[in-house]
């Protein structure tokens, strides 16, 4: 006996273009989050493009010319932003310390969620002591501010690039976990993934196929809002010199180094702290429309 | 309750004892300890009975119970810099850090809980959508922009208060107010959802249907309930407090706890940091144990233990 | 006939904690305890009771989701793996569970088809073309035309979804289904449609099944053999027109007395069970009827009747039958 079927749609026509699909993305906003994604996109080009649109090396030193105001502030339309104590163009420092901290946090959030998804399967997964192991390791991260441990971890390894940004990679890593680990419980125990089990798959097939692209969404909005942060840790283990270090210039480092001339060049800090508060207030935004409208859908 | 309470006490000993061996196995790997918990040219008798004390030439399980008897007997080691006893010297920098904290999370508390609360009832209105917006700009901060831009307008600006230091109490005023305002963000968005869904609960409109006086129904009944979830949430605050506490003291050069820990892991002070994280982390343990006692206090489906039994998801 | 299927003296056991007081108290749940029935190819089996009797359990021990604590499961011979290896995952092609909750049981992602035919994918029958092939010549014959075909899960009827899955677990033919409650989140009118399908099914493609509900009236309309299931145990099994007409053990009377029939008289009363069930952590020696039934005797209290033979195709388990106490509770056969 034939079911009688829902409307008609026909599947293949019912496919929207790219652009269509994205001009609906973009008219459900609302203007606040529009700015917030215009901006977003504006700091990822400036990251992007660091080399091509300064108009000097970042590390350029013109002793002729230092502490320069910006040329709204009554300094010459050489350097928009000013220069810093050495001369160097505080714009083009600008750029390519956005480059370097925008680098720093994708990784490291990129590096957090891969280890946390992973903790989060493999808790869900095995349970037992696995699990009790691996909810013993996220306690531990949660209960102490990661800023202490990541500066002991510091103290005691001093301090390179790499190990600066595997440091940071550990950062948030529990939230993945968790979310990992909820819904791969709920999704074994009564749902799909059980089901599938029982047809004879694999773990891997049913861990990559299934689980991972149905908790996808819930793990990106957890990461769009734990990549503020990021920028926030890193900004501020580089203002107190611990971070990012020179020749290197990242937002945070602009600011600690700028600090001594608060008084009398104050632009050298107020630029990239601009940046820092702008992009994080942004992303955060974009972090948490995402979280609403994805929510109620998901359930 | 009994039970759970010794669940978390066990728990928390568990985390100081990962810390610490945390801190033993990070200071194996960097060298010879004895060399670098005391100073480079203490008498060789001094490092030689230091090495003896920690078993070095035993194997590395021994010396890993050496070192917590060491800490036991409060060895701590030596500063590098300083040449005193790397506890003291921690110990000494405290009343400063709290002469800052404890003002902060008062005024966290008083700001957040109020304008939370405030926010919930107004729910909507353009305050609330301002509130909103204030605290979303309090977390995306950072602690040492605010604290630049305060000393900016008022130090350098105005004049009216000093940008550094901590000879009087107006010294104070400008770390208090940065290392609270971003906790108060976060306390007040947290306070003003659990208490909409606190207040979206049948309970409550019955409590206003009986006729109880609305601030009445507010206070006894909304915003008890409203506290269970925001406790947890005070209990991070202790833990951002330690991590702002660092970042402040060293905007407005305060002699505390936290500028300590920037200046010795710059210096790799190691005995220092190492006392520093164990300070920490007993802080950390016994606040959330606090919190847990409060919880278990509060809430009274915790007390008879059916909330927490353990079980997963 | 075949002896496809043969349970004997299963029993699952849970460890468990009671709070009570300020501790909490270690307790045995049984919530299988000692049952035995055998299921011939091409057999339906019911299996009714409350919820909490034990019948998710025992569908699950039979498919090897889980392992017994007693006792054991063959299929076609063989002892059933509950480890999840390699050899369990191929046994997955003989025997396959339908689920209450359709939509649950689905992948909100991914289009209808490409779940009926991944058990093929999962044990690499046939390529990519035979598979679809194969996917869209079940889903037809189950009255999913092709315009449902990669339409996703959320957008399909209840009674649609639970065809889909009902074709993802008959698309490797397997000579066992477990059906879980399959109609009881359905509604009414789909729900005869439903069972419909399932006898059809079974008719074309001689699949036996162990069909579990609460539902009387529609594990009466499939079923061969009606087993009948109290707190972990076997109280009654008989063919469904004789269970229903004259059922015999004191539980399965008040059941069939609940269920409104055409073929009761107007002067049948029905029986309404005293008492409350007893925890099926508590342990009493004894029957495990013995606080509801009206029959109660203090035999009761002190022995566990076992499932007797009364005749080739019926079997009780009541001391108020049991002539022969010292037979033992010897696995039944389910003939038609």
């Amino acid at each position: 006996m034939k079911a009688p079927s829902l409307t008609e749609k026909n599947r293949p026509e019912d496919e929207v273009s790219f652009v269509q699909s994205a001009a609906m993305l973009i008219r459900s906003m609302p203007l606040l989050v529009r700015l917030c994604a215009c901006w977003t996109v504006v700091v990822l080009l400036v990251a992007i493009s660091a080399d091509f649109i300064s108009p000097y090396s970042y590390s350029q030193l013109d002793l002729l010319a230092r502490l320069n105001p910006p040329v709204f502030w009554g300094g010459s339309s050489d350097h928009w932003l000013g220069t810093d104590e050495l001369g160097r163009d505080v714009m083009s420092r600008l750029f390519h310390s956005v480059r370097i901290s925008l680098l720093v946090a994708f990784i490291s959030t990129l590096l957090s969620a891969t280890v946390g998804v992973l903790m989060g399967f493999a808790a869900a997964h095995f349970r037992g002591w696995v699990e009790q192991l691996v909810l013993t390791l996220v306690d531990f991260q949660a209960s102490m501010p990661f800023m202490i441990i990541a500066l002991a971890v510091l103290a005691f390894f001093g301090n390179t690039l790499v190990l600066f940004i595997a440091l940071m990679g550990f950062y948030g890593w529990e939230r993945s976990a968790r979310i990992a680990r909820g819904l791969t419980i709920a999704a074994n125990e009564q749902g799909y993934a059980a089901a599938v089990y029982d047809l004879g798959a694999s773990p891997w097939r049913v861990y990559l196929l299934h689980i991972l692209p149905n908790i996808a969404s819930t793990l990106i909005v957890s990461i769009t809002l734990t990549f503020p942060e990021v920028i926030l840790l890193e900004s501020g283990l580089s203002f107190l010199g611990l971070g990012v270090q020179p020749p290197m210039t990242s937002l945070g480092n602009m600011v600690g180094y700028g600090r001594e001339y608060l008084q009398t060049a104050p632009w050298i800090l107020l630029a990239p702290s601009m940046f820092i508060v702008v992009t994080t207030f942004s992303v955060s935004m974009l972090g948490d429309w995402l979280r609403d409208r994805l929510d109620p859908t998901l359930n | 309750m009994m039970r759970f309470l010794l669940i978390r006490f066990f728990r928390g000993l568990l985390t100081l004892f990962l810390v610490l061996s945390f801190a033993f196995l990070i200071l194996r790997s960097t060298g010879d300890p004895a060399m670098l918990i005391m100073s480079a040219d203490a008498p060789p008798e001094a490092l030689e009975a230091f090495r003896k004390g920690w078993g070095l030439d035993a194997p590395l399980w021994q010396q890993y119970v050496g070192y917590f008897k060491n800490l036991a007997n409060g060895h701590f080691g030596y500063s590098m810099r300083d040449k005193s006893p790397a506890m003291d010297l921690v110990l000494a920098r405290i009343p400063a850090t709290l002469t800052l904290a404890l003002p902060a999370f008062a005024l966290k508390l008083l700001i957040g809980i109020s304008a939370g609360v405030y926010a919930a009832l107004h729910r909507n209105t353009w305050i609330d959508r301002l509130l909103i917006s204030i605290s979303i700009a309090g977390y995306t901060m950072p602690s040492f922009v605010l604290g630049l831009v305060l000393v900016l307008v008022f130090a350098v600006g105005l004049g009216w208060l000093p940008s550094g230091g901590d000879a009087t109490w107006q010294h104070a005023i400008l770390p208090v107010i940065t290392l609270s305002l971003g906790g108060a963000a976060v306390l007040a968005r947290f306070t003003r959802s659990a208490m909409l869904e606190v207040m979206g609960q049948p309970y409550i409109r019955t409590a206003s249907a009986k006729g109880l006086v609305w601030h009445r129904v507010v206070l006894h009944h909304a915003m008890p309930n409203a506290a269970i979830p925001t406790l947890t949430v005070i209990g991070f605050m202790i833990g951002s407090l330690i991590a702002g506490a660092v970042v402040v003291e060293s905007v407005f050069s305060w002699p505390g706890v936290g500028r300590l820990l920037v200046t010795s892991v710059a210096n790799r002070d190691l005995a220092v940091v190492q006392s520093l994280l164990l300070l920490v982390a007993t802080t950390m343990v016994t606040a959330n144990l606090v919190v847990d006692i409060l919880y278990g206090w509060i809430d009274p489906r915790v007390r008879t233990g059916q909330a927490g039994q353990g079980k997963t998801v | 006939m075949t002896t496809l299927l043969q349970v004997q003296t299963l029993s699952k056991h849970f460890q468990v904690r009671v709070p009570e007081g300020w501790r909490q108290r270690k307790a045995t749940l049984r919530a299988v305890d000692g049952i035995s029935f055998d299921l011939q190819a091409g057999q339906t089996l019911g299996l009714v009771g409350e919820s909490g009797c034990g019948k998710t359990t025992t569908a699950r021990l039979v498919l090897g989701l889980t392992a017994a604590t007693q006792g054991q499961v063959l299929f076609n011979g063989q002892p059933v793996e509950s480890q999840r290896d390699a050899t369990w995952r191929a046994q997955r092609q003989n025997m396959q569970m339908v689920y209450q909750n359709p939509l649950g049981a689905l992948d909100r992602r991914l289009n209808v088809i490409s779940q009926v035919l991944e058990p093929l994918l999962i044990h690499g029958l046939g390529d990519a073309l035979s598979r679809t092939e194969q996917a869209q010549d079940l889903m037809d014959s189950m009255g999913l035309p092709k315009p449902l075909w990669y339409r996703y899960p959320h957008e399909l009827s209840g009674g649609q979804r639970q065809r889909v899955v009902l074709s993802r677990a008959l698309i490797l033919k397997p000579s066992l289904l477990v059906c879980d409650e399959p109609v009881s989140a359905l509604d009414v009118s789909i729900q005869a449609q439903v069972i419909n399908l399932l006898q059809d099914v079974q008719e074309r493609l001689g699949v036996a099944s162990l069909f579990i509900s609460h539902d009387l009236k529609v594990v009466r309309q499939v079923s061969d053999q009606v087993a009948v299931m109290y707190l972990g145990h076997i109280v009654e099994q008989a063919p469904p027109n004789q269970l229903f007409s004259e059922p015999l053990h004191p539980y399965s009377q008040a059941l069939v007395s609940s269920v409104p029939s055409l073929w009761q008289g107007q002067n049948q009363k029905r029986q309404i069970l005293q008492g409350d069930p007893p925890s099926p952590l508590s342990l009493q020696s004894g029957c495990v009827f013995q606080n509801r039934c009206p029959h109660a005797q203090s035999i009761c209290r002190q022995v566990k009747p076992s499932l007797t033979r009364l005749n080739p195709e019926r079997h009780v388990a009541c001391h108020l039958f049991a002539e022969n106490p010292r037979l033992s509770g010897a696995p039944m056969e389910v003939r038609s």
